[in-house]
Parts: C-alpha cells; structure tokens; sequence
C-alpha cells in the first residue's frame, strides 16, 4: 500500500498509538497479577480482616 | 425487604468483582472485533480528496481526543459520587480512570501532532483547542500527583474528588474553543477562537461533513475504543479492589502482632 509522501506521520502515529495502548493493558494486567498474588500469599498465610468488636475480645 | 438500586448493588465490592469478571472478557473481546473492522474499513477507504491518505490518522486521534474527555468525565461523574453520596467504589472508578484518560489525552497529542505537520506545516501551534486539550493533560497528571503524594487514603481521594470537579470546567472550554457557543435566549454568544484545528465534522446540528466512506470506519473505530476504555477502567478498578484488599490485610495483621506483643508484656 502505497502511503504517499507522507507515510512516515501515519506510520508514526500509528506505532506510537499502539505502543502507548499496549503498555497501559500490559501495566493493567502485570498489577491485577501481582496483587492477586499478594493477597493469596497473606491468606495463605491465615491473614484475615479484622471484624468489628475484634479489639475488645482480644484484651 | 427494599428492593435495591443498580448502584446500591454495585456499591459493595465483592458484588463488583463477581459481576466485573463475567463482564471484563466480553468487553475486551467487542473491543477487539469493533477496532479491527473499524480500522480495516478506514485503510481500505479511499484516500481524503483534500489531505490525501494523512486522512488514516483520523481513526485513531478522533476517538482518542473523545476518550481523553470522557474519561475526565468519567472521574468528575465518580468524584461527584463520592464527594455528595459517599459511594464506595465511586473513588476506586476515579482513581482508575485517570491513567486511562491520560494515555489517551496523550495520544490525541502526539497524533494530532503528526497530522498537523504534513497538513498545518507545523507540530504545534499555541492556539486555543492545542493549549485547553494540553491543559486537559496536565490535570490529569495533577491529579495522579496529588493522590500519590498523600499518604492518607480517605484525604488523598476527597482533595482529589475537589480538583476534579474544579478542574472539569476545560471540558465545555476544549468544545467552544474552536466552535463558539451561541445561547440566544440566554443572550449568550461566545466567537470561536482563532485557530487551526478544524470544527467538528462528525456531531454538529446540521448532520456530519465527512463522507459516509470515512465516517462509518471512524464511528466503529471510536466504539471499539470506547469499549476498550471500560474494559481497561474495569480492569483498574479490580486492581485497586484488589490492592485495598491486600492493604487491610496488612493492617489487621500489624494490629494484631501488636496486641499479641502487648499482651504478652501485661503477663
């Protein structure tokens, strides 16, 4: 396909669009990932929230 | 029992992250048909009679322009949301959004950029709709700074919340930069700007002015990137759940190390 003399602004456009694109999905699903991993290691671990009243029984 | 609200149902977390999970692989994938078939009808159009084949940029810098301000949107509709109903995901949806809004107020830049030089002569002109979409970005990156550089979550989201909403006043600027506004029973009447950038041709009361040969690529182009959007914003939103999940885990496991310890120095 021929882009004319312009072909180098379009192609540009086209490789910083997509290079933008794909870090932000890649950032967004490497994070989801990694906290995902996190908060199955502190279950694993027996973490668990703390409950309303926990405190009072505790002392 | 009072039957809930949609909103009410979304409020609580884990009702989110199930619905979230079953939504988020549907709308990626009508992401990706809708942008493959709007941009494969975009570069099997005929070339622009006016800019010649310069008109391919258009597919990309038009929605991301688009989504540049509805994703400020987006943030000013949560930030409202938390700020006057106190909505608990309202703050996780604004913090997710800005990266997202950002990205794509960046790219209306740089392709705007590549399509001004071989069409205007030059990358950039400090005219009014260059400098307010500029502005646009810098908000963002204000408000990604802002939350990052307060510790304290609760502050961090409701100053947040505030610049947002101060900030949405660019949205009608970017608009009227370039068309004007003209309210006769208001007996309002703003004149367009001095600028290069060209009016909108696609929503305008008259009906659009480009040819059906290139405004159906761009309208599915820009679905498939609207699309894309709420799936990434739903993916970040599920990220910062996580996150604040992984937090108060943190937190109540230190609380309870602590009273373990205070404990065993009372006996």
């Amino acid at each position: 396909m021929d882009l004319g003399p312009h072909a180098a602004f379009i192609v540009a456009s086209y490789a910083i669009f997509t290079l933008v694109l794909v870090s932000l999905t890649a950032w967004l699903l490497f994070d989801g990932a990694r906290q995902k991993r996190l908060l199955e290691d502190l279950e694993a671990k027996g973490a668990r929230r703390r409950r309303s009243g926990e405190t009072e029984r505790t002392k | 029992m009072q039957k809930q609200s949609i909103t009410q149902k979304l409020a609580n977390p884990t009702r989110f992250m199930a619905l979230s999970g079953t939504l988020l692989p549907w709308l990626a994938g009508i992401a990706v048909v809708l942008i493959v078939y709007g941009l494969y009808r975009g570069w099997t159009a005929p070339p622009d009679y006016q800019q010649g084949e310069t008109i391919r940029i258009m597919y990309i810098h038009v929605p991301s322009a688009w989504l540049g301000m509805m994703g400020y949107a987006l943030i000013a509709v949560s930030s409202f949301g938390l700020l006057v109903f106190r909505h608990p995901l309202a703050d996780v949806s604004a913090k997710a959004a800005a990266p997202i809004g950002a990205a794509f107020t960046l790219l209306a830049l740089i392709t705007g950029s590549l399509w001004g030089k071989p069409m205007w002569g030059t990358y950039w002109v400090w005219d009014a709709r260059l400098t307010s979409v500029l502005l646009l970005f810098f908000l963002y990156l204000g408000l990604i700074a802002l939350r990052t550089s307060i510790e304290e979550e609760t502050l961090a989201s409701k100053l947040t919340a505030v610049l947002a909403l101060v900030g949405v006043v660019i949205l009608p600027f970017i608009k009227i930069s370039v068309e004007g506004l003209s309210v006769p029973w208001l007996g309002l009447e703003i004149p367009a700007w001095n600028t290069l950038h060209q009016p909108s041709s696609v929503f305008r009361s008259d009906g659009p002015k480009i040819h059906a040969s290139q405004l159906y690529p761009l309208l599915y182009s820009a679905l498939g990137f609207t699309f894309l959007f709420f799936a990434l914003h739903m993916k970040g939103m599920r990220n910062e759940i996580l996150r604040r999940r992984v937090k108060a885990l943190r937190i109540a496991e230190v609380d309870r190390a602590r009273e373990k310890e205070a404990v065993a120095a009372a006996e």
